[in-house]
């Protein structure tokens, strides 16, 4: 009796700091044991995927890279799964962020994908002809409504400096309504809720999004409707990789093609101590209150 | 010095004598970073403007070829990597910020007030910069004197394009907004305000009432029952879309209902407002759950990054 009021005392008084060691803990051992995971696709996820597949080769893909380094954790390997997506069915890519933190963000996702990946071999990815690089957009909400109404008006160069009407990839590309589906990788505002009220439903133009886990509750009342897919946090990322990894198995089924999947294992033995802390707190809870009730 | 310092000092001592034996021993070294040198050549398109990579078995050597080098990042055991110090020193900065960051689990302290102050200063400066060149260049400046953006800044900059004047109404309504560091004059910075305002409001009324508020009531009409046509031709009850579609009209209707309150919470509107708040705390703890799922992927990029790119204790 006496030993289980001494264990109830300490736990009472548990100094934080060992939770997060623990939690520490529990990310780090998989990352260094190198322990990955597969998920298998949601709904949402797969819509999106199967959307892309059935597009034609050569269709007009918009990806809105409107996130900064605090959520590219989440939304960065997103990026890189959706723009390896639209490379491997020779899809034309226009690049653009409504957030000026993005650019960075923005332009690793074309040096790691299209220029590293898919800019040698026989049919290379050609700057000006098969991808654009708009830039920063700035005007928040207000732009994404300008560049649904006329891109020129929004952008009248690349981020290089280049005169839009000088690159081919910009023929007979006037507004976002010219374009098949508009993807966009987003952590807040603007975002996916501002594509889908400035651009997506009142121009009836083809929208998915990708988002952070905790914006993902705020977004899930647009879809099927409003939203063609919705790719949610870094699960629906690793969901995406694995639809990959399975339809494109070289190379993409190497892990180190995976940022999401190596991200899946941590992730699992962080949620499996979060669950254990909870029911431990909630025991430590009645214990306390079955003492203080058994003491009066 | 208490049990848990001593326990906390230890550690950190046992963390750093560590470090320094990894330092030693590391075959890959900390921190060091390798590059290998690629050797990139292309020529103008003279349509377009653009530089477009040389084709399969064209010279390098002919005339107007542009060469450049691009470094790609790379192993140390990689064949001709070479020594980045540049990136060397920017994985050393990074990886110290974020233990300094790290540091404040243990208890706020001056190294992480000063990551606060850098992060502070360095959003500020970059904002500065980024709007400076994509709003006051890029768009007024072009618009509003083109030779001018063409001979300074953008020799892209399209020769016949003409001044666009009109440019000059939201300009002066931007300037006017320092109007209110002068006290005399503040009233002059509450028209701009007013511009804003109104046309946020007037925009966003709009596009709300189609998106969210027309578009999904028409989302949540949905059909209770919902039938399947199957292989035969004939027709199947979708169970499972059907509980789907009950799940939603339900917790809709008992959140409005929770929300309601021209009418007092009691018999079937309380009963009904009960549910309304079991959906809430769902969600609520859906949102938790996800937020935890955000923040652990977070840990998890920078470990990965201490890991990997710092200490080369794994490979990604």
């Amino acid at each position: 009796m006496s030993s289980s009021v001494t264990i109830l005392d300490r736990l009472n008084v548990l100094d934080r700091r060992w939770i997060f060691l623990a939690m520490a803990l529990a990310v780090a051992a998989p990352i260094l044991l190198g322990i990955g995971s597969d998920e298998s696709p949601s709904p949402p996820t797969k819509r999106l995927f199967d959307r892309l597949e059935e597009l034609p080769e050569g269709s007009r893909i918009l990806m809105a890279i409107d996130f900064d380094p605090n959520s590219a954790a989440e939304l960065s390997p997103m990026a890189l799964a959706f723009t390896r997506h639209c490379c491997l069915r020779r899809h034309k890519i226009y690049f653009v962020t409504t957030w000026g933190t993005g650019v960075p963000l923005l332009d690793a996702t074309i040096k790691t994908v299209v220029q590293s990946e898919f800019g040698r071999g026989d049919r290379p990815y050609q700057y000006g002809i098969d991808y654009v690089n708009l830039g920063f957009v700035a005007g928040d909400a207000v732009a994404i409504s300008q560049l649904t109404s006329d891109i020129r008006k929004a952008r009248s160069q690349d981020m290089q400096g280049t005169s839009l009407d000088s690159l081919p990839v910009m023929n007979d590309v006037v507004s976002l309504q010219d374009m098949q589906l508009l993807i966009t990788p987003s952590a807040g505002f603007p975002g996916a809720k501002e594509w889908v009220q400035y651009a997506g439903t009142p121009y009836k133009i083809p929208l998915a999004a990708g988002c952070t886990g905790v914006q993902s509750t705020q977004l899930f009342p647009y879809y099927p409707d409003q939203l063609v897919g919705l790719v949610t946090g870094i699960r629906g990322a690793n969901e995406y990789e694995s639809m990959l990894a399975s339809k494109y198995p070289v190379p993409y089924a190497e892990m180190s093609k995976r940022p999401a999947s190596l991200r899946g294992g941590p992730q699992r033995w962080a949620h499996r101590l979060m669950i254990s802390l909870i029911v431990l707190g909630n025991a430590i809870h009645f214990a306390n209150r079955y003492r203080r009730s058994s003491h009066s | 010095m208490n049990r848990e310092t001593t326990i906390w000092t230890l550690l950190f001592i046992v963390g750093g004598l560590s470090l320094a034996y990894h330092v030693q021993s590391s075959e890959r070294g900390v921190g060091q970073q390798f590059v290998i040198p690629v050797e990139i050549a292309g020529r103008v398109d003279a349509a377009t403007g653009v530089i477009v990579p040389l084709g399969a078995g064209e010279s390098t050597e002919g005339e107007g070829v542009i060469k450049g080098v691009r470094y790609d990042k790379a192993g140390r055991e990689t064949s001709q990597a070479v020594y980045s110090l540049s990136r060397t020193i920017g994985v050393w900065v990074a990886a110290i910020l974020t233990l300094c960051v790290f540091s404040y689990l243990y208890r706020d302290n001056p190294f992480y007030k000063l990551v606060e102050s850098i992060i502070v200063g360095v959003s500020a400066g970059y904002w500065i910069v980024q709007y400076g060149w994509t709003v006051l260049v890029s768009k007024v400046l072009v618009k509003l004197s083109p030779d001018l953006a063409r001979y300074a800044f953008l020799p892209e900059t399209p020769v016949d394009a003409k001044p666009e004047y009109l440019y000059l109404i939201p300009v002066i309504l931007g300037c006017l907004i320092f109007c209110r560091l002068i006290p005399k004059a503040a009233w002059l910075g509450r028209w701009p305000l007013a511009f804003i305002v109104g046309t946020t409001a007037g925009l966003k009324l709009i596009l709300f009432l189609n998106a969210d508020f027309v578009r999904q009531i028409r989302s949540t009409i949905l059909p209770l029952v919902v039938l399947s046509t199957n292989a035969s031709g004939g027709s199947d009850f979708d169970w499972k879309q059907s509980i789907q579609n009950l799940v939603i009209v339900v917790s809709v209707l008992s959140s409005l209902t929770y929300f309601y309150f021209s009418v007092e919470h009691k018999g079937w509107v309380g009963r009904i407002s009960r549910v309304g708040i079991w959906v809430l705390m769902i969600s609520f703890g859906a949102s938790f759950a996800l937020t935890v799922m955000g923040r652990i992927t977070l840990l998890t990029m920078r470990l990965q990054f201490l890991f990997d790119d710092w200490l080369g204790l794994v490979r990604m």
